[in-house]
């Protein structure tokens, strides 16, 4: 089944230069697996093609329920010299929970998800 | 006020998140209950152009200025109750800064009670030269190129400092301390360590104490403020409490804020806080110490409180963050809001009117942006195809290294009201500014080339 990542996670979203952070929290512990196994460097590099110009690393944080993302070239070079309305990568989180993944039925009923029959 | 060595426990509250944060939130900090210590952060990264910009127009100014005003609402805290207050405050002068703290508190009659410590050296813009000759090439940390291509533009200088002089002017028995480009971090850290007696390879106790200094950095970013999950039910914003941790000796905190204040202090809003702006977390990298942040653990300890412990660090590197500015050139952003029907069609066509004008008057930019706020301005084509809205509103930016194109941009957008596509309005602003652009350029500096001088007064 597909499952919205903003129905299952929160984040929040930062910059350095002209790179975009965005932290990617389970909203609940036992949902951080399911994260981490989904959201690979390669998924989220498909995701933001187009709106990025670098690429994507990835960092775990499984003590946090948590994965780092750091996107490169995302801020139209960044800090003061960047036109853009979101300059500072503020919102780039939102952006990131558009994303929405296939579960199995069975697996997404075991963790519980939202919109998974009990 | 106490010995260092003698508390169990001190508390440092937040009072600032950066320069334009909450001017209520220091004074609620320092009379919403007991606290040890209020920690000021004023700087972000082309903060200290504009204040070096400042100094150079008026030499008694270049510090921030709401950090005064701020000392003032607070007076009566530092003189009877013995609250230390320790800000980045002082920019590109804090000998300045302190001048102004002293003659306010001269004001109230209370100037007897103030020791004021200052904290310099982070200043590097005189010694550049210096600096480049003695084969400092202080590369852009991101594109690697040598500062030597930007040296005639560059207006600010200055390395991010840890906790040592801060413990010094502490230790001396300052009661508030001005700072330069300290880290936001240490403004934190160094009172817990002073208290405590942390020693300069006390790695896992000064990381916890960088990581406490990164929950309450951004004020209340970690309370409530700008937190996502669970936004609507965050009680009462408008009374918002800005976080303060608990330290204790063995490097474990707590992290809370005043009873009766609005805001949340949860799990969820301390672990946003903790991934704002994280580059590698198993390397956060400070003057004083590596932080690793995959070792942090987070326990809820009751309503409002979250346990912090178990982090981790190593030793720090031999070279200090400088944070350089430079001119580059100007830049404009104007607006225009065009209404239903077919809102965004109209703003686009308006967007490819006013280019074919931009290009038949030959105006060279290194960048024109066009966003439609309303449509894709923040999400792109993440956002999928609009709908049928109400409104759309076609931003336009450009940057250019001369002024004059940028200057002349300014004067294209109002005649579209008339000339353009209609159902325009929301021009009422006039002509967009043209601002001078103050590019921020990081770079690495040998750690044994800046050295700290601290005068407590």
């Amino acid at each position: 089944m597909r499952v919205r990542l903003v129905d299952i996670a929160h984040a929040r979203s930062g910059d350095k230069g002209d790179t975009a952070n965005v932290g990617v929290i389970a909203l609940r512990p036992e949902w951080y697996d399911l994260l981490a196994r989904e959201l690979t460097r390669q998924r989220v590099e498909e995701h933001f093609r187009g709106v990025i110009q670098g690429d994507v690393e990835r960092f775990e944080l499984p003590n946090l329920r948590a994965l780092n993302f750091l996107l490169h070239g995302a801020l139209d070079g960044g800090g003061t010299l960047s036109l853009k309305t979101d300059a500072q990568g503020k919102v780039f989180s939102t952006a990131m929970l558009r994303m929405v993944l296939e579960v199995p039925e069975s697996e997404a009923r075991r963790l519980g998800l939202p919109g998974a029959a009990s | 006020m106490s010995a260092p060595g003698t508390k169990q426990i001190v508390r440092v509250a937040s009072g600032q998140g950066f320069w334009g944060d909450w001017l209520e939130a220091p004074r609620r900090q320092v009379e919403g209950g007991a606290i040890d210590y209020l920690m000021l952060d004023y700087l972000a990264e082309v903060t200290m152009s504009i204040l070096q910009k400042q100094k150079e127009r008026d030499p008694s100014l270049g510090y921030a200025r709401d950090f005064v005003g701020a000392v003032e609402s607070i007076l009566p805290g530092i003189a009877e109750r013995g609250v230390r207050v320790v800000a980045n405050a002082g920019g590109v002068n804090p000998a300045a800064c302190a001048k102004a703290v002293r003659a306010v508190a001269e004001r109230h009659g209370v100037a007897g009670k103030l020791r004021i410590g200052v904290v310099t050296g982070d200043d590097l813009l005189g010694r550049l030269d210096e600096l480049l000759s003695a084969g400092h090439e202080l590369r852009n940390m991101d594109t690697d190129e040598p500062l030597s291509s930007v040296r005639d533009r560059v207006l600010s200088a200055n390395a991010y400092i840890g906790s040592v002089p801060i413990v010094e002017a502490l230790g001396r028995g300052a009661n508030v301390v001005i700072t330069g480009r300290s880290t936001d971090t240490a403004l934190t850290m160094a009172p817990i360590r002073y208290e405590f007696g942390w020693g300069e390879s006390d790695w896992n106790r000064l990381a916890a104490g960088i990581v406490a200094g990164h929950i309450i950095e951004c004020g209340a970013q970690c309370s409530g403020g700008n937190c996502l999950y669970d936004w609507r039910d965050i009680p009462d914003l408008a009374d918002v409490g800005y976080p303060i941790v608990e330290a204790s000796p063995d490097g474990s905190f707590v992290v809370t804020k005043h009873p009766r204040t609005g805001g949340r202090i949860s799990i969820p809003s301390v672990t946003e806080q903790l991934v704002y702006e994280m580059g590698d977390p198993r390397s956060y990298i400070t003057p004083d110490v590596v932080a690793d942040f995959t070792s942090i653990q987070l326990e809820d300890a009751g309503r409002d409180r979250v346990r912090v412990h178990g982090i981790q660090g190593r030793p720090p590197t031999d070279k200090l963050k400088v944070s350089i500015a430079y001119e580059a050139g100007y830049k404009a952003v104007g607006t225009l809001v065009y209404s239903w029907p077919d809102a965004l069609e109209k703003a686009e066509r308006a967007d490819l009117v006013l280019r074919e004008r931009l290009e038949r008057l030959g105006l060279r930019f290194d960048q024109v942006l066009t966003e439609f706020v309303g449509a894709s301005a923040t999400h792109g084509p993440l956002a999928g195809h609009v709908r049928d809205v109400p409104e759309v509103q076609l931003r336009v930016g450009v940057r250019a290294s001369e002024k004059a194109p940028v200057e002349r941009f300014t004067r294209e957008l109002a005649p579209l009201v008339l000339n353009g596509p209609p159902s325009v309005t929301g021009f009422a602003g006039g002509r967009p500014k043209v601002e001078e652009i103050v590019a921020f350029w990081p770079a690495l500096v040998d750690k044994r080339v800046v050295q700290t001088q601290v005068e407590v007064s």
